[in-house]
Formats: C-alpha cells, sequence, structure tokens
C-alpha cells in the first residue's frame, strides 16, 4: 500500500444498520489508514463539517434505509458548496444497480453492494487517488465498476 | 487416520465440533437425561407446551410494513387472505424515531423502510377493516412504542374493541436499541422509565398485550455469536425485571407478558440448541431469582425471524433454500411465532412474489415436513445436547460477565457489548474473506447471474402525500387543546406520574407522535450510545 489516507466513514439519515460501516472501517484501518467512524444519524452538514476538520482524503457513505437517492446528493453538493471538491467519495449499502448512475453523476466514484470484499475497496482507494479529478466536484467521469 | 477436508470443525459461532458426540460427551458436560423433563415441565428444555404444535402450529407473522398506512393496509388483508394469522407492523425510520413525516430529518426516509404513521388518522388507515379483536399485531416499535400503542388502542375503541379484548405484542426492547438496532431516543434511565411505566399500565388496562419483545435479532444481525445472542438478550430481560421490580412492581404481574425475539442462522443444529438452551436458562435465572407463584412468569416464549443477514444479493434464489433450514431450525427449536424472509431482501423490500414464497415455506414446514407432529424432535440427539448445554453454559458466563461490569445498562454505556459484536463481526468477515468459511455465491459456485430479480419499487409521492395530510391535520385540530394536552405530557414526564393516560389522551386529541416525543425531549433530552468501532 502506498501511503496511509485519512478516511472518514458515516451514516448520513435515520438509518441505524451499522455492521458494514463499522467492518469496512476496521479493515481500512487495519491497511494503515486513518479512519474516523462517525456514528449513527448524522446530518449532511455534520458529516461535511467532519471531513473538513478531519482534513480527510475519502469520504464512505453507507446507507441501508433506501434514502441513498436523497442522502448522498446532499452531501456531495455540501462538500462542493464549502469548496471541499478534492474529497473523494464512495458509498455502500444496499443501493439497487438502477439507482447507481445518478449517483456517479453526482461525483460518487464506488457503489459497493453486499458481498464485496473489503480488498476490493482498498484496490479502488488505490486507484482513486492515481485517476486525475476524481474528487466529488472535479471534472472526471471515471468510476469504479464494482463487483457487487 | 483419514484425511478430513478441513482441519479444524466449529459452529457457524465457533463452538468446537467432535466428530461423533457419544454418551461419553454427554457424562462429561454432565447432561443426564432426568434433568431435561418434558416439554411443558420445567426447566422447559424441550418446549413450553406439552402437546406444542399438535395442538397449535406456531403463529406464522410476517413483517410488512412500507410506503403508506393505505398501501400497507392492503398488503396485510393481502396476507391475511392468504393464511397468515397474526400480523406485524413495520415503520418507516421517521415513525420509529419519534418524528413527523414532515419534520426535516425525514426527508428521504418517509415510507422507505415500514409504513409512515405520524397521527391516529394513520393508524386509522393502516387498521382498517381488521378486526382488532380477533387478529393479533406485533409492532416493531421501542423509543415511541407508548404513542403508537396508545393510537393502536384508540383505533380498536373506535371499532367498538375495548383495550381489554385487544392482543399483540410492542417490541419496546430500547436495551437492544443502544447495542445494535440504533433506533432510540432518550437516556437510558429515562427509557427504561418509560418501558416500566407501559409495564404498570398495561398489567391493569390491556392485560392481553406484551409489553416487550426482548431482542436477540438484531444483536445478531449486528454480527453476534449465537451464545452473545443468548447472552446479551437475557441480560438485557433481566435489566427490565430489575427496574420492574424495584418500581415496585409484583414479577407475576409482568413477568408473563414478557415476550422474547430470535434469530435463526444457518447452522441448524447450533440454533435449534440456542433456542433449547434459552429457554432452559431463562427457567433457571427466573426461579432463582424471583421465585415467581405463575409458572408463566419462567417461562421463555419466543418470536423468530430467520436471518436477514444470511441473505446474498448473489443469486437471490439460493435464499429460498437457506431460509427453509433456517426456519426448520426454528421449529424444531420450539418456536411460538415466526417470520421467514425474502428471498430478495438483500436487494431491496419484498415483492408480493417473494413474500408469498416466504409464508408458502412455512406452510410446507407444518403440513409437509413431519417436523410439526412431534415434540421436540431433535431432543436426545447426542450432538444437539451438548450444543444445547455448551451454549447454556457459555451464556451463562457472559451474563454474569454483564453483572460484573453493573448490568446491561452499565456496560453498554461502555460500549462493552458493542464492542463485542463488533469484534465478532469483524471476525466473521476475515473467516469469509479467507475463504475459511465459504459462502454460495460470494466466495463459493461462484457464477454470472443472468436472473433479473424484480426489485419492489416504492411510490416516490408518499412523503409529499404524509406531509400534505399532516399540514391539513394541523390546520383543522383544536390547537389549545393539542397544546393542553402536550402541556400535561411534559408535566407527566417531570413529575413520575405514569406517562400512559397522558398519552393515549394527547392522540386522541391529534397530538401527532413528533410532538408528543418532542415534548418528552424537553424534559429528558436524548442521547448518543458508543458505537463500539
Amino acid at each position: 500500500m502506498s501511503e496511509p489516507w485519512r478516511i472518514v466513514v458515516a451514516k448520513p439519515g435515520l438509518d441505524g444498520h451499522d455492521r458494514g460501516a463499522k467492518v469496512v472501517a476496521r479493515a481500512l484501518r487495519d491497511a494503515g489508514n486513518e479512519v474516523i467512524y462517525t456514528g449513527l444519524r448524522r446530518s449532511a452538514q455534520q458529516i461535511v463539517d467532519t471531513v473538513r476538520d478531519e482534513d480527510a482524503r475519502f469520504l464512505g457513505l453507507s446507507s441501508l434505509s433506501g434514502a441513498h437517492q436523497h442522502l448522498f446528493p446532499r452531501v456531495c453538493d455540501l462538500l462542493k458548496q464549502e469548496g471541499l471538491n478534492d474529497v473523494i467519495v464512495f458509498g455502500g449499502g444496499i443501493i439497487p444497480v438502477d439507482d447507481r448512475d445518478a449517483l456517479f453523476a453526482c461525483g460518487i466514484r464506488a457503489i459497493f453492494g453486499p458481498g464485496t470484499p473489503t480488498s476490493e475497496i482498498l484496490q479502488f482507494i488505490e486507484e482513486a487517488v492515481q485517476v486525475e479529478n476524481s474528487g466529488v466536484g472535479e471534472a472526471s467521469d471515471w468510476y469504479w465498476t464494482s463487483s457487487a | 487416520m483419514v484425511s478430513q477436508r478441513r482441519e479444524d470443525w466449529k459452529t457457524l459461532s465457533g463452538l468446537d465440533l467432535e466428530l461423533q458426540s457419544t454418551a461419553k460427551t454427554l457424562a462429561e458436560l454432565q447432561i443426564s437425561e432426568d434433568q431435561l423433563g418434558d416439554a411443558g415441565s420445567p426447566p422447559y428444555t424441550r418446549g413450553i407446551h406439552s402437546t406444542m404444535y399438535r395442538s397449535r402450529l406456531w403463529t406464522m407473522r410476517q413483517y410488512a410494513g412500507f410506503s403508506s398506512a393505505k398501501a400497507t393496509n392492503e398488503r396485510f388483508k393481502l396476507l391475511l387472505e392468504r393464511g397468515q394469522k397474526g400480523l406485524s407492523v413495520a415503520f418507516d425510520l421517521p415513525t420509529q424515531l419519534g418524528l413527523d413525516a414532515d419534520d426535516e430529518m425525514s426527508l428521504g426516509e418517509v415510507g422507505k423502510v415500514g409504513v409512515s404513521i405520524s397521527s391516529l388518522s394513520d393508524m386509522r388507515q393502516l387498521m382498517d377493516g381488521i378486526p382488532l379483536d380477533k387478529v393479533s399485531t406485533s409492532m416493531t416499535i421501542n423509543a415511541p412504542a407508548m404513542v403508537l400503542l396508545a393510537m393502536y388502542i384508540a383505533v380498536a375503541e373506535e371499532q367498538g374493541v375495548p383495550p381489554n379484548q385487544v392482543l399483540g405484542t410492542i417490541q419496546n426492547d430500547i436495551l437492544k436499541e443502544y447495542i445494535a438496532r440504533g433506533t432510540y431516543v432518550f437516556p437510558p434511565a429515562q427509557s427504561m422509565r418509560l418501558i416500566t411505566d407501559i409495564f404498570e399500565y398495561c398489567s391493569t388496562n390491556v392485560p392481553r398485550w406484551n409489553t416487550i419483545s426482548i431482542s436477540g435479532y438484531h444483536i445478531r444481525e449486528a454480527g453476534s455469536t449465537a451464545v452473545q445472542e443468548v447472552a446479551f438478550t437475557l441480560a438485557n430481560a433481566l435489566a427490565y425485571v430489575e427496574a420492574a421490580v424495584e418500581k415496585g412492581l409484583d414479577v407475576d404481574s409482568f413477568a408473563p407478558r414478557l415476550s422474547f425475539f430470535f434469530n435463526c442462522h444457518n447452522d441448524f443444529f447450533e440454533e435449534a440448541a440456542k433456542f433449547r438452551a434459552a429457554r432452559t436458562l431463562w427457567y433457571e435465572l427466573m426461579s432463582e431469582r424471583y421465585s415467581p407463584n405463575n409458572p408463566k412468569s419462567s417461562m421463555l416464549r419466543f418470536h423468530t425471524q430467520v436471518a436477514g443477514v444470511s441473505l446474498t444479493a448473489q443469486q437471490p434464489l439460493n435464499n429460498i433454500a437457506r431460509v427453509t433450514i433456517q426456519a426448520l431450525a426454528a421449529v424444531c427449536g420450539g418456536t411460538q411465532s415466526l417470520h421467514t424472509n425474502s428471498y430478495d431482501e438483500a436487494l431491496g423490500l419484498p415483492t408480493e412474489k417473494s413474500a408469498t414464497v416466504a409464508l408458502r415455506t412455512q406452510q410446507i414446514i407444518a403440513e409437509e415436513s413431519g417436523a410439526a407432529d412431534v415434540v421436540d424432535p431433535l431432543g436426545g440427539s447426542y450432538h444437539v445436547e451438548a450444543l444445547t448445554k455448551q451454549i447454556h453454559d457459555l451464556a451463562l458466563e457472559q451474563i454474569l460477565k454483564i453483572e460484573s461490569l453493573g448490568g446491561a445498562l452499565k456496560a453498554i454505556e461502555q460500549g462493552w457489548q458493542q464492542r463485542e459484536i463488533h469484534n465478532a463481526a469483524y471476525q466473521h468477515l476475515n473467516d469469509v474473506e479467507s475463504e475459511s468459511r465459504l459462502i454460495v455465491g460470494v466466495n463459493h459456485g461462484l457464477m454470472e447471474d443472468d436472473t433479473v430479480t424484480e426489485v419492489l419499487k416504492l411510490d416516490p409521492t408518499v412523503g409529499e402525500e404524509q406531509c400534505r395530510r399532516l399540514a391539513e391535520l394541523r390546520s383543522t385540530r383544536d390547537a389549545d387543546l393539542v397544546s393542553d394536552c402536550l402541556d400535561n405530557v411534559r408535566n407527566a414526564a417531570q413529575s413520575g406520574d405514569n406517562l400512559f393516560p397522558h398519552v393515549l389522551h394527547a392522540v386522541k386529541n391529534d397530538c401527532t407522535l413528533g410532538e408528543i416525543i418532542q415534548a418528552m425531549k424537553d424534559v429528558f433530552g436524548t442521547w448518543m450510545a458508543p458505537s463500539g468501532f
């Protein structure tokens, strides 16, 4: 692994399922990164504040309640509004394939569904930093094609 | 020595497995046949009723709810028509957190994981045309349980059914919310007070209602082992009993209405043994510590839902086989009611088709498999008796550990259970990723799957419609009366008066869920539990 990154893992909205968020956070940490987990039920503003205060390079959003179409774009918009354009955003949870293009269009660079190996998330992180302009508010239209 | 496919053999929860259990195994574990007893007799290892399913099958109770009260009411009627015996209401997250549909935090969540109920008028629509003196209703509601039960009682009264006739269960188990499920609102002490207020009020006014469903389900979904599921659930149960006894309630006035809710995962024998162990352990704990006069006070009655977390998004039809194994284990373990999951739940909410297959799976077990024709069909198996004893002993050890930390509540405040569960979940993830644990479709039996699985699409206008209904309600009701009712709730919260009658009065006068919970927050405050990460 090239370099340790600061990564915020966040639970937007009201969803209480955080088994996935926490094991992903732990796997990222065990791979050498510095990981901050926000805890449950964070507003978009609270998440963006955490990303800024922690000077994070990556933000992982988790949702299993079906509200991702509302919640993820709100967080992305707010990151852009506050000038945090270079933060790389990825997401996971129960997110139907049909909903994913709209999320990529907001600047999210990967969506990982149930059963994704954590090694794949680490690969994504290594690759995403190599891609130019892969931040949430930057020009690239690249996104990761996930296995699940 | 004949070679084996693996070097070490363990159950899904990590218990060591010997190749062949024998009479010697039982002797080593100090198990004798006369300890076992009969079904219907203490320690109830073999079941709480002497004739079990020969007299009455378990209640096939499918958890359902989505979108608006009207849409869910239609699904309920369909399930009843197809032979389901009781209802089980899934509420959306705003409702579960005591927020109205028009609250800012509710945006995007209204009607998603369950039905949106903000006022008495929604509850009236939800139960329209369903006879509340005949159908029993289970409601998965915790922090705001008192408000939703009050709405249900009010609707029953409108149907001419008095409170002492309504049948059902509220989950009302806040401790596992802090540990694993996340829909808590108030700090622990205030939450416990709401729960004991409900016990007290219902023991005289709503005597056929199960006032709590102490749940291991979500603890297991969050990643615990089978032993932890039993231990943490029973430790929580002991905390509720202790709180009620401290409030001055007689143990026999509420303990017979305590019910439990467990998970059922893939390891067939371990799961069947888990239920037998939980029943035995609860009997021992209750009878030793509280010496109840009513035998029902120490009988563990439980609902089971099969493990959502075991379902794979890959090759989803395979989930029908998983659910069948799990449901059979629950029946062999003596469950009182059962929810079978739909095969598409790793993808979205169940469709009408997948929900029907899930119900039919239970009917096949009931009528075709033979498992329901005798009591405790696995009893006496060396393997199952050994597992039962191991789970019993290890769970007791964990309960004593929690008590050494000051009890369930104190341990939660330290994040102890949360950490233990997180560690077990991480261990499981590593086992799967290192392929020491194989899961078909995930790390074994992989293939390109071209099955197109239809995913239930929700009505996107449900949030707006709920907001419109609320705006109408707020503009047509008696505002002074509403404000008086909410003051009463605040005053009772402050004074320590039982809150239930005040909440019932408030819902009957069209105070909304969000307003009543806000009135309580004004006095109780809110809380965040440690995550365990």
